[in-house]
C-alpha cells in the first residue's frame, strides 16, 4: 500500500469513527462530542497503523500501550477499539447505559483493549511513564502512547510526570496533546494560559514536534520520526479543531459535554456521510496495513522469538489475515 | 524462613521486648522480597531514608524509582508499573501518601484494582516534633473508605515482616500503615499474620473476659499492658490485635464481643473513621455491646516528644485501662 493509499484509508476510517461517535452520543443522550471528535484522527492513526496490538489477544504483554489521559474522549476510544475488532460494534450504542461495560469514562477492568482506567484529568501521563519504565526494565520493545487534553495540562500532576519522564529518559513514551484550544469554560488562553507550550515541554526535557492533528500524513510522519528519538520522551503538539468534522460543533466550547439530539445527530451524520458507500464497502474489507504488517523482516524475527507460542499463533493469524472490521 | 533470610544478611529479627521501628523491618523485608521476586519494584517520594525503602534502593537500584517530591506522580507511575505486571511498593509519609495522592489512589489504583502496595510511614502522632502537618490521623479512614483497598497495620517487627510478604502475595491494592517511633516486639516465631484475620493475643487465665480490648499498631502493646493492670485489679480482659483493619475479621470481633459484652478500641488515629468505627460498624449490626473509643478525639496533634503527646492525647495503657474499667463498672451498676 502506498503512503497516499494509506492516508486515504485512514481518512475513511476516521469518518467511520466520527459517525460512530455521533451515534453513540445520541443514543447515550450525554457525553463529550467536542473533545472526542478532535481526537479521532489521532486515534485512527494510532489504532489503525502505528500501534502493535492484537484484538484477539488484548492482554498481549508485548503490545504497544495507549492511555487516554483525557478520559472524556471515551466515545472516540471505544469507536476505535470496536472498529479495530476488540469488541462488537453493536455494543457501542450501550455507551453510558446501566450494565454496559462502556462506562462514561474508560474502565480497564471491563473493556478489552483499554489499557488504563482514566477520567480524572491529569493522571494518565504518570501511568504511561510507569508503563514505559516497566517496558525498559524488561527489555521489551513496546511503545507507550498517552493522549492529553490541552485543558488537562493545567493539572500540576502532568508536570510531575513530565519531569519524571525526562529524568528517566523514557524514549519509548509518546505523549500527544490534543490541542484544540478550548476547555469547558472557554478558550485555553482565557481560562488558564499555558503558552508557550513548546518551550514549556522542551524546558522539561522533552523532544517536541508540532503537527496538524487532522493531517494523517503529518501524523504518520511524526510518529515515525519519534520512533527514532533516543534518550528523551516525545511530545506531539497536535493542533486540532474541537468538534472536528461536524460544522455546527467545530470550535464551540459549548459542545464540550453536551450530546446531540436526534435532529442534530442526523445533521451531523449527513455531513459525515460524504463517502458513505465507500466506507461501507471498506467496513467489510481487511485492507488495513498496520505498522506491524510492514515492519522489516528482522524486527519480526526478534519480535516473534519474544512471544510465547500461543501469543505467536494469534499474532501470526492477525498478520496474515488482517483484523476483523 | 524469613528469620533465616535476615540472619543471612547479618541481621536478625528482634526478640520479645526489644524495641524497633517497624519501618526498619519494612525496608529489610522489601529488600528480601526483591531478591526472591524480580517483579518487585519500589518507589519513594524523596523520603526513602525515613521510610527505609532506601534499603531496597541500595540493593536493587535498577528497580527503584524516586519520584522526587511528587507523590501524585509516584502513585501514577506505580499504577502503570502494576498494569505491566510489576509489584510496586510505593512509600512516603502517611499524610502525603493518603492525603496528597488520595484521588490518584482512588482513580488510578483502587478503581482499576491495580496491584499497588502503598506502604506509608510516620502515621499517627508518634511523628512527634514535626507537628500536626506531618501527623497522619485520618489515613486509615481515607483508605478504608475505598472499595478494593486493604488496610493493614503491623503491631511489631515480627508482624511487619510477615505483613510485607502477605501484601506482596495479595492480588490487589494494599495500604500498610507504619509509625515512626520504635515499638516493643511482642510476638515470637510462632506468630502468623493472615490478611483478614484478627489475632487473640491475650486471654483470661480462666473463664470469660469481662472486656475485650481491640487495638492496632502501636496500641496493641498498650492494650497488653492495660490488660495486665486490669488483671491486677481483678478484671479479666482479652486482647485482639486487629492488624487487618480491612478486610476486617468480623467473626472474631463478634465472637469476642459476645464473650465479654464490652469492647474498647485503641488506635493512634482519629476516632472518626478508623479502627473504632470499623469495629462499631460490625458490632452495631451483629452484636451491639457498650463500647469505648481510645484515639484522637477529632483533633489534630501538635509538636512534642512522642511520649508526651501520647499522654496528652490519652493514648496510653493507662487510658485504655481507665476506659475498660469504666465500661466494666457501668455494666455492674446499670
Amino acid at each position: 500500500m502506498s503512503e497516499k493509499e494509506r492516508v486515504q484509508d485512514l481518512e475513511k476510517t476516521a469518518r467511520s469513527l466520527r459517525r460512530s461517535v455521533i451515534e453513540m452520543l445520541e443514543a447515550a443522550k450525554s457525553g463529550h462530542p467536542g473533545g472526542s471528535l478532535s481526537a479521532v484522527d489521532i486515534l485512527s492513526v494510532l489504532y489503525f497503523h502505528e500501534m502493535r496490538i492484537d484484538p484477539l489477544n488484548p492482554a498481549w504483554p508485548d503490545r504497544d500501550r495507549f492511555v487516554l489521559s483525557k478520559g472524556h474522549a471515551a466515545p472516540a476510544l471505544y469507536a476505535a477499539l470496536a472498529h479495530r475488532g476488540f469488541f462488537p460494534k453493536d455494543e457501542l450504542l450501550t455507551l453510558r447505559q446501566m450494565g454496559s461495560r462502556l462506562q462514561g469514562h474508560p474502565d480497564m477492568a471491563g473493556v478489552p483493549g483499554v489499557d488504563m482506567s482514566t477520567g480524572s484529568l491529569g493522571q494518565g501521563l504518570s501511568v504511561a511513564v510507569g508503563m514505559a519504565l516497566a517496558g525498559k526494565m524488561d527489555g521489551k520493545t513496546y511503545r507507550v502512547h498517552a493522549l492529553l487534553g490541552d485543558g488537562e495540562i493545567n493539572e500540576g500532576m502532568i508536570w510531575e510526570a513530565a519531569m519524571a519522564a525526562a529524568h528517566y529518559k523514557v524514549d519509548n513514551l509518546v505523549a500527544i496533546l490534543d490541542n484544540n484550544g478550548l476547555q469547558i469554560d472557554g478558550p485555553n488562553a482565557a481560562v488558564m494560559n499555558m503558552e508557550p507550550l513548546s518551550d514549556k515541554w522542551r524546558a522539561f526535557g522533552w523532544h517536541v514536534e508540532l503537527v496538524d492533528g487532522h493531517d494523517m500524513k503529518a501524523l504518520l510522519d511524526v510518529l515515525r520520526k519519534l520512533r527514532q528519538t533516543q534518550g528523551k520522551p516525545g511530545l506531539i503538539i497536535a493542533r486540532t479543531v474541537k468538534g472536528k468534522g461536524v460544522s455546527f460543533m467545530e470550535n464551540k466550547a459549548e459542545w464540550h459535554g453536551v450530546a446531540p439530539n436526534k435532529e442534530q445527530a442526523g445533521k451531523a451524520l449527513r455531513e459525515l456521510s460524504g463517502s458513505r458507500d465507500t466506507h461501507d464497502t471498506h467496513d467489510t474489507h481487511d485492507t488495513h496495513e498496520t505498522r506491524e504488517t510492514h515492519e522489516t523482516h528482522d524486527t519480526h524475527d526478534t519480535h516473534d522469538t519474544h512471544d510465547t507460542h500461543d501469543t505467536h499463533d494469534t499474532h501470526e493469524t492477525l498478520r496474515e489475515g488482517g483484523f476483523p472490521l | 524462613m524469613t528469620q533465616t533470610l535476615f540472619a543471612e544478611s547479618g541481621q536478625r529479627m528482634p526478640r520479645i521486648g526489644e524495641k524497633i521501628a517497624v519501618r526498619e523491618i519494612y525496608g529489610r523485608t522489601l529488600a528480601e522480597l526483591g531478591r526472591d521476586n524480580m517483579d518487585v519494584v519500589a518507589l519513594d517520594a524523596d523520603l526513602s531514608a525515613s521510610t527505609k525503602s532506601a534499603i531496597f534502593a541500595k540493593a536493587f537500584p535498577e528497580r527503584f524509582f524516586n519520584a522526587g517530591v511528587a507523590e501524585q506522580n509516584m502513585i501514577g507511575m506505580a499504577a502503570g508499573l502494576a498494569s505491566c505486571g510489576k509489584i510496586p511498593f510505593a512509600s512516603t509519609f502517611a499524610v502525603f501518601a493518603t492525603g496528597r495522592a488520595f484521588e490518584q489512589i482512588r482513580n488510578s489504583v483502587a478503581y482499576p484494582r491495580l496491584n499497588v502496595k502503598i506502604v506509608a510511614s510516620h502515621a499517627g502522632i508518634g511523628v512527634g516534633e514535626d507537628g500536626a502537618s506531618h501527623q497522619a490521623i485520618e489515613d486509615m479512614a481515607l483508605m478504608r473508605a475505598l472499595p478494593h483497598m486493604s488496610v493493614l497495620v503491623p503491631a511489631d517487627a515480627v508482624e511487619a515482616n510477615q505483613m510485607v510478604h502477605a501484601a506482596a502475595a495479595w492480588a490487589g491494592p494494599v495500604y500498610m500503615r507504619m509509625g515512626r517511633t520504635p515499638v516493643p516486639t511482642i510476638f515470637d516465631d510462632g506468630y502468623t499474620f493472615v490478611i483478614g484475620r484478627a489475632k487473640s493475643v491475650y486471654r483470661p487465665l480462666e473463664g470469660a473476659p469481662q472486656v475485650t480490648l481491640i487495638g492496632v499498631g502501636s496500641m496493641v502493646a498498650e492494650c497488653l499492658q492495660a490488660a495486665r493492670k486490669l488483671r491486677e485489679c481483678g478484671v479479666e480482659a482479652s486482647v485482639l490485635n486487629c492488624s487487618s483493619v480491612k478486610p476486617l475479621d468480623n467473626e472474631a470481633i463478634v465472637a469476642a464481643a459476645r464473650e465479654s459484652g464490652a469492647v474498647v478500641t485503641a488506635e493512634e488515629h482519629s476516632v472518626v473513621g478508623g479502627l473504632g468505627s470499623a469495629v462499631a460498624e460490625v458490632l452495631s449490626q451483629y452484636c451491639p455491646v457498650p463500647m469505648a473509643f481510645v484515639g484522637l478525639k477529632d483533633c489534630f496533634g501538635q509538636s512534642g516528644k512522642p511520649a508526651e503527646l501520647m499522654e496528652y492525647y490519652a493514648l496510653t495503657a493507662e487510658d485504655i485501662f481507665q476506659a475498660a474499667s469504666k465500661l466494666v463498672a457501668g455494666r455492674r451498676t446499670p
